[in-house]
């Protein structure tokens, strides 16, 4: 049967395919919609992990108990999985192990766009890179026989354009998972990395990548397709379909597997071709290993090492390295718009975020912020995000910059899944170490950012079983954090006092601001769109500054101010309120009772 | 029938439906018997970001995405994200515009400027003479939800391919509405069918 998926779905449908039992993730685009496919499978066990370096932790454990098991996330989620990569690199497993990484070429949805495959090397572990849906699905499965074959993790590199493309995949039977359950291993020489066991283990893989290269050269997924030229393409990933669309007549080297390589197949590819180019997207990895061989290549000296393809880009560069002819060329409409508006991702109408950006917008505190949809207060109007640089980094950014002295207040803020991600031992720190640090909670009871993914503050698991909800205020109290208070929020009025007297403080402080997600189902029952009276609107513009797409301008103006008053647009308007609290003029009515709303 | 490929660009705003009807199209093409690949760009569009999709139909499709200047139907969901998209289309392009507003927060509270309609109107005759505008949201709403407007938009886009005879005859309603009828809620199957159809008819009128 011929099914259109999407690469993350095919890896969803791989993995049921592949017998695969138990498999962690966190969420993190473009990676999270293969765990939520896989969870809906039946028979099979999947979870939202606390972080990254849980769920690799999690999969090891199942692949120890003799399950195939796989860890899923999105490139950064390795960097905080990293440990546990490298461990699982040294003991090997008793099933298969597979970790997928969801690479993010030109940062669609990332802060950076690190190139995993040099985790592959740095840790002696394969690395496999599909080339659409179809392989994509089909890899996951040859990376489990690859795994158990040589007992080594392995590592699926998938990027976004792999994942969020969408191409016909045959499917195929599932092989029966073990069902056979033996007990734990007791072999400390392999599972127990001390030093003394650890030193004995280095040499064997050292060994086993070098045995994974020579399978390399007979391993299919590494494909010649010989040509009419001798141009000969070395490629992989999605970089392959660019390199077929526009050098048609060109011998390809396909390299499924990406580490190791073939080197006795590169070589005689290369002494076959008058010139030889590499085409992959970010780092120089295949190229610089061919270089190292002595084979003379050519790679990022015509094609970017920054951004990611597309045929125009491919096909641009080749001309420009002489590659093509210039009547290859595409020419451009090159028509004039003029300058348009841009259109930033921003908060939603109704985000509960809103209201506390707003205050530090007001009190003009440097915010320390962390990676989620509240990031997006970076923007004009708010303004109120000053640093983000990974998840988890904000409330350790706001300490050490204490500590150096800085002369204001740091607000550190951070979303309710990212606070259980990594920022409960930066908490921790701050207050072990003491700093006046206050840390603003922002609880929508959700991890909104990826989607709604559940997460340990919402009572129940991707497998939609109900469990414990684990409070923020007990668990912060609980840590030695003396002030603490929760306030709903859409309270503006409150929070503006709670920040006004924390921010005075020589000791740390916590504010939780819990208000589910404007776009939650049972949310969204709540939402009445709220009106402005235009007969009392002046066009202050005071409202304009809370930065909701809902708040238009109107075409009319004020006739003292020449300023255009306010409107809201009620398909949007989800009545949270938060501009009504703040018009001075009374001219947004709240509305009656906030329960009685609804469908 | 099919030496054609053809290279569909989606363009929108986070939330109006560009993602299901990208998803129909795609199957569209496989149902017609084309090998189809579709890429889209979703990981802030729920904040209300721009969107785009593109879709391909070829006899061979290898690059999931479209070159810049390659593009041969514009389907836009918003008018501004319509012109923004303007320079990826080849000349002549066939361009459908949906006359829906969204206007950016940096128009509303910011300084930047919401383009006229004077101003699309000429850059896009400059583009192409296949041009057509629909108001989707005025259909939509005519049928009572405002939701199935990107339906609305796909039945106008099935009629414009057939009268500039684009994709060939394997292109029929019925193949639509069977792709169409397999995405929705099955109590919303009808009212979708309703919008395709009212769709087609918009632009079989002119
Ligand atoms: C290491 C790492 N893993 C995953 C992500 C993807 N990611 C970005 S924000 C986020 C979740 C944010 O959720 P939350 O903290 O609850 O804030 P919200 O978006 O709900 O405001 C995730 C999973 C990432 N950027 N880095």
């Amino acid at each position: 049967m011929i099914k259109m998926l999407s690469g993350n779905e095919a890896v969803a449908r791989g993995m049921w395919e592949a017998g695969v039992v138990v498999a962690s993730a966190y969420p993190g685009t473009p990676s999270t919609e293969i765990l939520e496919n896989y969870a809906l499978f039946p028979n099979v066990y999947a979870e939202w992990a606390t972080n990254e370096k849980v769920a690799v932790d999690v999969a090891i454990g199942a692949a120890y108990a003799g399950r195939r098991a796989m860890a899923i996330m999105k490139h950064v989620g390795l960097n905080v999985a990293a440990d546990s990569f490298m461990y699982a690199s040294m003991t090997g497993m008793e099933a298969g192990l597979v970790i997928v990484t969801a690479d993010d070429p030109a940062m669609h949805s990332s802060q950076n766009e690190q190139d995993n495959r040099t985790f592959a090397k740095f840790a002696r572990v394969p690395c496999l890179e599909p080339s659409d849906s179809q392989e994509a699905k089909d890899m996951v499965r040859l990376a489990f026989d690859l795994s158990e074959r040589f007992d080594t993790p392995v590592l699926l590199r998938l990027t976004t354009r792999i994942c969020h493309s969408t191409s016909a995949v045959e499917l195929g039977e599932r092989i029966a998972p073990v069902t056979e359950i033996k007990p734990f291993p007791r072999n400390p020489a392999k599972y127990v990395m001390v030093p003394g066991n650890a030193i004995k283990r280095h040499p064997l893989i050292e060994q086993r990548i070098r045995d994974i290269a020579v399978f390399a050269e007979t391993f299919p997924v590494n494909r010649l397709e010989p040509g009419r030229h001798s141009l000969g393409i070395l490629t992989c990933g999605v970089s392959y379909q660019y390199a077929k669309e526009v050098f048609p007549d060109a011998s390809i080297l396909r390299l499924g597997m990406s580490w190791p390589l073939p080197e006795k197949s590169l070589r005689a590819f290369a002494q076959s071709m008058d010139r030889l180019i590499v085409i992959e997207e970010l780092d120089p990895f295949i190229e610089e290993a061919v270089r190292l061989m002595g084979i003379p290549v050519e790679g990022k000296s015509i094609f970017p090492i920054t951004g990611e393809f597309d045929p125009r880009l491919v096909r641009e560069s080749a001309i420009q390295a002489g590659l093509l002819p210039s009547s290859a060329h595409v020419p451009l409409p090159g028509l004039e718009t003029g300058p348009l508006p841009s259109r930033p991702p921003v908060l939603c109408p109704g985000c509960p975020h809103r209201p506390a950006f707003y205050i530090l917008n007001k009190l003009k505190v440097p915010v320390n912020g962390d990676i989620g949809c509240y990031t997006l207060a970076l923007t004009p109007p708010l303004s109120a995000i000053h640093t983000c640089g990974c998840m988890g980094a904000g409330i350790g950014v706001a300490h050490g910059a204490a500590k150096a002295g800085s002369p204001d207040h740091h607000v550190a803020v951070i979303g309710d899944s990212t606070f259980f991600h990594t920022g409960i031992p930066a908490l921790v720190n701050v207050v072990y170490n003491n700093s006046p640090v206050t840390t603003i909670i922002l609880d929508n009871r959700i991890t909104g950012m990826t989607g709604h993914q559940d997460n340990p503050g919402t009572g129940r698991t991707l497998l939609g079983q109900e469990t414990v909800r684990i409070e923020l205020e007990p668990l912060v109290r609980a840590l030695g954090v003396k002030h603490v208070q929760s306030v709903p929020g859409y309270e503006v009025k409150t929070i503006e006092k709670v920040l006004k007297e924390y921010v005075k403080l020589k000791e740390p402080a916590v504010l939780i601001v819990v208000e589910p997600c404007a776009l939650l189902p049972e949310a969204r029952k709540r939402w009445v769109p709220l009106e402005v009276l235009a007969d009392k609107c002046n066009g202050c513009t005071l409202c304009f500054r809370i930065g909701c797409p809902a708040i238009l301008k109107s075409d009319e103006l004020d006739e003292k101010t020449q300023r255009p008053k306010a409107l809201i647009d009620a398909s949007m308007c989800t009545g949270c309120e938060v501009c009504a609290e703040i018009c001075p003029r009374d001219a947004i009515p709240f509305r009656p009772v906030r329960v009685e709303a609804g469908e | 029938m099919m030496n054609t490929s053809i290279n569909f660009l989606l363009a929108g705003v986070g939330g109006q439906g560009t993602i299901l009807a990208s998803d129909v199209l795609v199957n569209v093409g496989l149902a017609a018997g084309f090998q189809a690949k579709q890429a889209e760009v979703h990981g802030m569009s729920q904040r209300g970001g721009s969107v785009t999709s593109h879709v391909r139909w070829g006899q061979v499709v290898y690059s999931p995405l479209i070159g810049a200047g390659e593009a041969d139907v514009l389907l836009a969901f918003e008018k501004l994200e319509g012109l923004r998209s303007l320079n990826f289309m080849r000349p002549g392009a066939l361009v459908l515009i949906n006359m829906q507003v969204i206007e950016p927060l940096t128009a509303i509270s910011g300084d930047q400027v919401y383009p006229t309609d004077e101003s699309l109107h000429a850059a896009f005759s400059r583009l192409t003479s296949d041009l057509e505008f629909i108001n989707g949201e005025q259909i939509a709403a005519s049928l009572g939800n405002l939701k199935v407007a990107n339906v609305v938009l796909l039945g106008a886009l099935s009629a414009l391919l057939e009268h500039s005879q684009r994709a060939g005859a394997a292109l029929t309603p019925a193949l639509w509405l069977k792709v169409i009828s397999e995405r929705v809620p099955a109590k919303h199957i009808e009212l979708n069918r309703q919008a395709f159809q009212a769709g087609r008819e918009a632009l079989s009128k002119k």
